[in-house]
């Protein structure tokens, strides 16, 4: 059954990938992608290998990092609304970025800007799990969320006012929208492994997430080590967020989408969502970046607005049907 | 026959109350431990520290092991315990939640062995949950949840078992159900522990009490009208109209029966 699901997902992911490669501003053109591979086409081989490619493997990338890490984050929760963009955990990486570029940092070593990512989506990880310890409660987990994402915006904005010129103004803002334009192989290279790290943490931890659906105390009593699943969590969370984040900026919303369509097809157990999240987030970005180079419009649609203008709604949905079963 | 459950001046504080205060008990194998005691006793507290739920200070060993120094995985082979209230956050099926009861077997979800199926199934039927397999736990009566709930710690099939309020949230034919299904195991060697506030229910079931009161151990006996007459008036008197003369039933149906 899982393997099913994973299977179909991954090939959807496939198939998505070859369009996002076929289709361009001048429609489907898959002669592009014979021309690449026969090496006759020098024009082919810069818009496959050098422009889409890039662009379709960090759409997946991002995607899947952030669908793996959206389902991880509400196992450890055990809350449907936990996400790394909901609790604040890609504006603390964004901000983490943002602050390697304003100081200058970023240009010392490629490395610099998704470490500072990375530090600051895990210390944001660490406070979410601190809290989530010690109030059950769903809602005063979101509630420290927001105030967290409140202060990482806030501080955002400090960056913003200081900004020294209206060209790092502009790039910085860039960063809060969230894109895979423009991405080089060089640039995958850097972030991948690390997505591909925190996603295999994640991973090891899938057994123990299905354990916690019964609550941390008496997961306890069945064996479970808390401290070190919850560890596992965070790195991998802080990791993969903040690795995609340093690529593609902030997205939003992938985190709570993806693992809420695939949980009917899990059997609703936390643990094996993991990784059909990971295809299913995957899928969905991928099918997004298409759709936003599709759109006729003079300035490109950043991939982060289209993922909030579609996440939003579905997050109120999931809101308001929990409302009325359940009492958040 | 396990070994049995040696509790060492078991001790619990939390901001500056003693909520368990150097409770020392041996508690034998083969029978059905009840801990008894009005509310604020200590009884869940008791439960939870032997469980390594909460902090606490002083011993605790299955025999020669100190369960403190366990891991987690270890310690779960040797105990399990149902807690009072549960925690059910996903609507995962019954059938899913107690093959959880079998994680520190090296059960995967999905990909269970033969034993782990046969533990599962015993503790389904037992508890007479089977037929709700197919159901979500989260759409459960609060009752078929803490049957449910119990399936889950029966299939670990641990030497040892702590329940805190198994028969609380149920009907007298599950609560008879329940008890008579511990009881079982009791006979068959297992350490069972149960927290009860139903004396007509250790009357009938209980082969030993632990009698608790301000998180102290009052004392420790068979559970029988001699124990029953000289406790419980005193743990209980507090409460108004409690009939201090001995001629309440409740706690006496054992021998009304005989």
């Amino acid at each position: 059954m899982m393997l099913r699901l994973n299977a179909l997902l991954a090939l959807l992911l496939l198939l998505a990938g070859a369009l996002a490669l076929i289709i361009g501003p001048n429609g489907i053109s898959p002669h592009l992608i014979a021309d690449w591979l026969r090496g006759s086409d020098p024009a082919a081989a810069i818009i496959i290998a050098d422009i889409r490619l890039p662009r379709v493997l960090a759409a997946a990338a991002v995607g899947g990092a952030l669908g793996i890490c959206g389902a991880a984050l509400q196992a450890l929760t055990r809350n449907p609304l936990a996400e790394p963009g909901i609790l604040g955990v890609s504006a603390a990486a964004t901000l983490g970025a943002t602050a390697t570029l304003y100081f200058g940092l970023a240009a010392l070593s490629p490395w610099i800007l998704p470490l500072g990512a990375i530090a600051a989506a895990a210390i944001v990880t660490a406070l979410l799990a601190a809290v989530a310890v010690r109030t059950q409660g769903m809602a005063s987990l979101i509630l420290t969320g927001v105030g967290l994402s409140s202060l990482a915006g806030a501080l955002m904005a400090l960056i913003l006012n200081f900004a020294p010129n209206p060209f790092s103004l502009s790039d910085l803002v860039n960063w809060t929208l969230g894109s895979v334009a423009n991405r080089s192989l060089s640039d995958l290279a850097i972030s991948a492994p690390l997505m591909l790290l925190g996603a295999l943490l994640l991973l090891s931890q899938r057994a123990n997430l299905s354990l916690l659906s019964i609550g941390e105390a008496a997961a306890s009593t069945h064996g479970l080590d808390g401290n070190r699943t919850r560890l596992f969590v965070i790195a991998g969370t802080g990791i993969a967020t903040g690795a995609s984040v340093a690529l593609a900026g902030a997205v939003g919303f992938v985190g709570i989408v993806a693992p809420h369509l695939v949980r009917p097809w899990t059997g609703h157990d936390p643990g094996r969502a993991l990784l059909p999240s990971a295809w299913l987030g995957a899928l969905l970005l991928v099918l997004a970046d298409v759709f936003v180079r599709l759109l006729p419009t003079d300035n490109e649609l950043r991939l982060g607005v289209v993922a909030a203008l579609a996440g939003a709604p579905i997050f109120m949905a999931i809101v308001l049907r929990r409302g009325r079963t359940k009492h958040v | 026959m396990s070994d049995p459950l040696i509790l060492d001046r078991l001790t619990v504080r939390a901001t500056g109350a003693t909520l368990l205060d150097a409770v020392s008990a041996t508690v034998a194998p083969g029978q059905l431990t009840a801990v008894v005691g009005p509310n604020g006793a200590g009884k869940s507290t008791l439960l939870r520290a032997i469980a390594n739920i909460l902090p606490s200070t002083g011993g605790v060993r299955i025999g020669d092991a100190d369960l403190k120094a366990l891991k987690p995985i270890e310690r779960a082979r040797r105990l399990a315990y149902l807690p009072q209230a549960h925690e059910l956050a996903w609507d995962i099926s019954v059938a899913d939640m107690v093959a959880l009861g079998r994680f520190a077997f090296g059960a995967v979800p999905g990909r269970l062995s033969a034993a782990d199926e046969a533990a599962i199934a015993q503790a389904m039927a037992d508890t007479g949950c089977a037929d709700l397999a197919d159901r979500a736990v989260t759409s459960l009566s609060g009752g078929e949840q803490a049957l449910a709930c119990l399936a889950r710690v029966l299939a670990a099939d641990t030497p040892v078992l702590l329940a805190d309020e198994p028969a609380a949230a149920l009907d007298p034919a599950n609560q008879y159900r329940v008890m008579e299904c511990l009881a079982a195991l009791a006979r068959n060697g297992r350490t069972v522990v149960v927290v009860l506030h139903d004396l007509s229910l250790v009357a009938q079931f209980a082969d030993s009490v632990l009698w608790l009161g301000d998180g102290r151990l009052i004392a420790q006996g068979p559970a029988s009208r001699a124990e029953f007459e000289r406790h419980v008036p005193a743990l209980f008197a507090r409460a108004p109209g409690f009939a201090t003369d001995g001629s309440n039933a409740l706690y006496f149906r054992r021998d009304c029966d005989s």
